[in-house]
């Protein structure tokens, strides 16, 4: 900094004083453009306001000294005034931080890529089984779980699947070892469905019963694109007085709809499980053309999605030994049950089921 | 099932509708269409069908067409075929029902002087070389093509034995325990006293219900045709088709229920087709009948039908007028049964009241027709209301709201837990239930506990898993196999133990990391993924739990305590209120080698059956003190054997209300330190809620410090 030393005041009227102060105001604010980096801020202060050697001091010291009494309240208003300008300079210069050519110094590459922290990914199948589980959640229905290794009670007979009934051989069952000593209905077996637990729960609780209930299956079926030995269901039960299959009907359209949006239609066909009747098989219009008929859907426009049907008196027979309230003849209810795979990978477009099971990172990380 | 539109069309002239509709029409009613090939001019379509095993009475072309004429509305004709008159026989032929629990209707015809040949086209209703052609199916002779037609045509399986090699009459009998049979397969067979055979007085013809012999297979020179034509237990023939791992076509029906009057008429079927080319009838079909089995099917008792509980069962239509009496009356005649009104229905099948809702006590008394088995209770009515009204026709209601939601007891620690591990970059997987006996040993929690399955689908998937480890292992294995490096995989699912008498599941998550952090990143180098690390995330999670004391520790390796899955020296227990609550550590190397995995694999186990009983931590806030924290460093020397914990608990019983945080800021070993020695920086950070802290303060708290390590076996480094 160049500033003059601060000259000696010989004229003391108003026109004279202001002149000497726009200079010195003038220097400051010269001094204050210039300023750059803390030191240079610090350096500024020092020569203006410090306590010793400031240049306000000197005016303070040299010019009011000098000054005649009756000029001393003009001069002292324009010495405050101008210290008002400098510590306003310092504070501006102190906010606005390093000058322009210091910050370009300092430039990075923004386009290179950012640094990413793995976010952790839901299953794919964990997320579809929530998804579901909600929409139901929201219709009023509780979640339920059943054991994984079940009876052949619980997962056939009291399904209605008698001893030797042809309709078990659709379900290639996994059995554990050494069961062929125990009575039929002791053998323990890896559930086929989740519908067991429809079961277990009525066992549990009178009606009314509106449960949903997530779970891990088993097959013996050889592994293909869309077969595997593992796969989950959703079952769905609801007991009440005047249940009926048109419910049935409304419920399970508003979940489809509520899952693959509000367009999507649904039809309902009949069909066979021994655990329901009558029996239906649903059907949604196609979620990828519309309707209109694509390779997905096999040109027909609909897709199949789910088995359903009102409870066989047969089963709340099963469940009335324990819980008398299951009366055929005074309620009545429905039961459905859909596979997940199926559905995440039609929500998802995943071609290979085996895909689910392989813990594969890069099919994983899709799903974040 | 393949289905010609133009044999159905022969037996429902007024079928208008085309083959297209007709496919969409039966679709929706339960017989589906699965595909629809026009058979080109004059020939009608192929249908493929795809038929619930329920419905085997629809598995044929006249089954169909009983629902098409129900769809319709139209009069589906009987069956029925002329015969030539019957020359009377010396003395009947000879029929014994023995196994009257396995055979409930015996026919048997003797054809004389018949003629084996091609089959043609012999008479209206036995077009066997036009259908036959259309279907693709081979013809063997008139004979065996008769067979095969009456059972296209109606589902009806029959059997054709040269009669001249049977001696004396029909036995049908258990065999003999060793009894041989050579069945038409060519398999020679060795008959166990359970299975039901078709006998003469000397041999075992065939196998009852499933295949015919060898033996008495129609030849090019048979004269004499003896036609069988019965109805077989679907329990009997079960259980012999499974014993000689056999599925015909006939155990196929028979298994699931046949027509108990469709004996006679198709009989009467391949008897007029093999006589068309000539030959005679000797003798009046004999007809042997088990009076038991035709009460549970041709003549079982009347079924009770009321129009309420149709209502009741099937709920509201979209049509105003709804399902009335008139809609059930229709709909069970049509399909054959019989409807007798009871008090308050209207009357009979056609006088019918457009003002059914009226009629609310209507109720019938139906008689099932013998081809319907699966009709038995008035619910199988209802769904066969429902079915050919149309499940389409019914309005889209909801039940009214019940009663409260109520989550799982745990789903909220389970999103906990699964919470936790996702923000700690993990991926969740699923992986198999199964595992090798082997990886079921290594990994059981419980030594022993392992579950062996009955019908394994392979010997790497034997046992129920004992432990999540094996599949993460697997998942891990298979990620560095697809040269995916960093690789961090959590699995929440069941793990099993017990016995094959009682077997146990628990919940259980497992983990496995391995490669480098950050992952993704272009600018510096990564650091590999460390013990510390995953410890970091078991802290993580037992601390959303509520526990008095959670602590971690290691044995040596003599102990036997350690999974042998585990690094004995790299590996901690996690322990949660004094329960092991987990493992994890890295992967012992032998079992890294043998899986061919070069990398440090981080892996673990907690036991959540154990953590979830615990409640979840419910987050209570603190006051934040406004004075200002003051940070002391402290640079011990330690004696090797000393570990981190020693110091961490000398701290913790200094229980100086203004020491609120401690810990290790470094960790270090230089040659200027003495043997078996190594170095550790504490930071431990005073602050006080009601004031600021003195100097004196703090020298009496760094000398408190000093004396407290010091005595845990710590010395000032200077």
């Amino acid at each position: 900094m160049t500033n003059e030393a601060i000259p000696n005041l010989t004229a003391f009227d108003e026109a004279a004083l202001d002149k000497a102060f726009a200079a010195l105001e003038a220097q400051a604010r010269e001094a204050a453009r210039a300023l750059d980096g803390e030191a240079a801020v610090e350096a500024f202060r020092l020569e203006w306001l410090g306590r010793k050697q400031g240049r306000l001091n000197e005016v303070s010291g040299r010019w009011l000294k000098a000054a005649p009494p009756e000029a001393k309240k003009a001069l002292g208003v324009r010495f405050n005034a101008l210290k008002a300008v400098v510590e306003g300079l310092l504070d501006a210069a102190l906010g606005a931080g390093p000058s322009e050519a210091a910050l370009k110094a300092e430039a990075i590459d923004i386009t290179l890529p950012g640094t990413r922290r793995l976010i952790g990914a839901e299953h794919p199948i964990t997320r579809t089984m929530i998804e579901i589980v909600n929409v139901f959640a929201a219709l009023g229905y509780s979640v339920g779980v059943g054991p994984e290794v079940e009876t052949d009670y619980y997962n056939f007979e009291c399904m209605n699947f008698p001893p030797g009934h042809p309709a078990r051989d659709t379900q290639d069952t996994l059995v554990v070892a050494g069961q062929e000593r125990r009575p039929l209905r002791d053998r323990l077996l890896l559930r086929t469905h989740t519908s067991p637990v429809q079961m277990r729960t009525m066992e549990q609780q009178p009606p009314p019963v509106r449960i949903v209930i997530p779970g891990k299956v088993h097959r013996n079926d050889a592994a293909d694109a869309t077969h595997s030995p593992i796969f989950h269901q959703v079952e769905g039960l609801c007991v009440d007085t005047n249940i009926t299959f048109s419910d049935l009907k409304g419920t399970l359209d508003h979940a489809m709809k509520a899952l693959f949006g509000s367009t999507v239609k649904t039809r309902f066909f009949p069909s066979f499980f021994p655990f329901t009747e009558p029996s239906a098989d649903v059907q949604i219009s196609c979620i990828f053309c519309g309707g209109k008929g694509c390779r997905k859907c096999k040109q027909s426009g609909w897709i199949e999605l789910l088995g359903c049907g009102m409870v066989d008196p047969a089963v709340f027979a099963f469940a009335a030994e324990k819980q008398p309230a299951y009366d055929a003849k005074q309620i009545s209810g429905f039961a459905f049950g859909m596979g997940v795979e199926r559905i995440a990978m039609m929500k998802y477009g995943i071609s290979e089921i085996g895909q689910f099971f392989a813990g594969d990172m890069r099919f994983l990380s899709q799903f974040v | 099932m393949k289905i010609l539109t133009k044999w159905l069309r022969a037996y429902l002239p007024g079928l208008t509708v085309d083959d297209g509709r007709l496919a969409e029409d039966l679709t929706l009613r339960g017989i589906a269409v699965e595909g629809i090939y026009s058979l080109g001019e004059g020939n009608g379509s192929l249908f493929e069908m795809d038929i619930t095993t329920n419905r085997v009475d629809a598995m044929n072309h006249y089954g169909i067409a009983r629902e098409a004429a129900a769809i319709y509305g139209l009069k589906l004709p009987e069956l029925r075929y002329a015969l030539p008159e019957v020359r009377p026989a010396a003395r009947p032929f000879s029929v014994n029902i023995e196994a009257e629990d396995a055979c409930g209707r015996f026919t048997a015809r003797v054809l004389r002087d018949v003629k084996i040949g091609e089959s043609r086209d012999w008479f209206a209703g036995a077009e066997v070389a036009t259908y036959f052609r259309l279907l693709e199916q081979k013809m063997i002779s008139n004979a065996v093509d008769a067979t095969n037609f009456a059972w296209l045509a109606m589902g009806q399986p029959t059997h054709a034995f040269d009669l001249d090699k049977i001696d004396g009459g029909i036995v049908v009998r258990r065999a003999r325990k060793g009894e041989r049979l050579k069945t038409l397969d060519g398999v020679d067979r060795v008959l166990d006293a359970d299975d039901v055979v078709v006998a003469d007085h000397k041999k075992a013809l065939g196998l009852a219900g499933v295949m015919g012999g060898w033996d008495t297979m129609i030849m090019p020179e048979t004269k004499s045709v003896l036609v069988e034509a019965a109805w077989f237990d679907p329990v009997a023939v079960r259980q012999t088709a499974r014993r000689h791992g056999l599925h015909t076509d006939a155990s196929h029906r028979f298994e699931r229920g046949a027509d108990f009057n469709a004996a006679p008429v198709a009989s009467g079927l391949v008897s007029a087709i093999l006589l068309a080319n000539g030959g005679w009838i000797d003798g009046e079909l004999v007809d042997a009948r088990v009076a038991g089995a035709e009460e549970r099917t041709a003549l079982r008792r009347p079924v009770e039908l009321k129009l309420i509980e149709v209502w009741r069962i099937l709920g509201a239509t979209e049509d105003q007028e709804g399902i009335t009496a008139a809609t059930v009356e229709g709909v069970l005649t049509a399909l054959g049964c019989g409807l007798e009104s009871g008090v308050g229905a209207v009357s009979g099948a056609s006088g019918v009241s457009n003002n059914a809702r009226a009629n609310s006590d209507a109720s019938w008394q139906v008689t099932l027709p013998s081809w319907r088995l699966d009709l038995e209770r008035e619910i199988d009515l209802i769904e066969e209301v429902a079915r050919v009204y149309g499940y389409n026709r019914f309005a889209n209601t909801l039940p009214t709201f019940g009663e409260g939601v109520h989550a799982l007891p745990w789903a909220e620690k389970e999103a906990a837990v699964r919470g936790v591990l996702l923000a700690a970059g993990f991926h969740e997987a699923i992986g198999s239930s199964f595992c090798s006996a082997a990886e079921g040993a290594l990994t059981a929690p419980q030594v022993g506990q392992i579950v062996p399955l009955g019908n394994p689908l392979s010997e790497e998937a034997g046992v129920l898993r004992p432990s999540l480890v094996p599949g993460m292992l697997a998942m891990v294995a298979g990620n560095l196999n697809r040269d995916v490096s960093d690789a961090r995989l959590f699995e929440m699912g069941t793990v099993f133990g017990g016995t094959t008498n009682k077997v146990e599941e628990r919940p259980a998550l497992g983990f496995g990391a391995v490669g480098s952090l950050p992952e993704e990143s272009a600018l510096h180098a990564g650091r590999a993924f460390e013990f510390y690390d995953i410890k970091g995330v078991v802290e993580q999670v037992l601390a959303r739990f509520e526990m008095r004391a959670m602590y971690f520790d290691r044995f040596p390796a003599e102990a036997g305590i350690t999974p042998e899955w585990l690094h004995p020296y790299r590996a901690a227990r996690a322990v949660a209120d004094g329960v092991t609550v987990g493992w994890f550590g890295e992967l012992h190397p032998r079992e890294a080698a043998a899986r061919k995995i070069k990398t440090a694999v981080l892996i673990g186990e907690l036991y959540l059956d154990r953590l979830y009983k615990l409640p979840l931590r419910r987050p209570v806030a603190r006051e934040i003190s406004r004075y200002q924290p003051v940070r002391r460093d402290f640079s011990l020397v330690l004696d090797e054997g000393i570990a981190w914990e020693t110091i961490d608990w000398a701290m913790a019983e200094l229980l100086i209300p203004e020491l609120v945080d401690w810990r290790v800021r470094e960790v270090f070993r230089d040659a200027r330190l003495g043997k078996g020695e190594y170095a550790l920086l504490l930071g431990a950070t005073f602050q006080a809620q009601d004031r600021t802290l003195r100097e004196e303060d703090l020298q009496e708290f760094q000398a408190r410090v000093v004396e407290a390590v010091g005595k845990a076996g710590a010395r000032l480094r200077v």
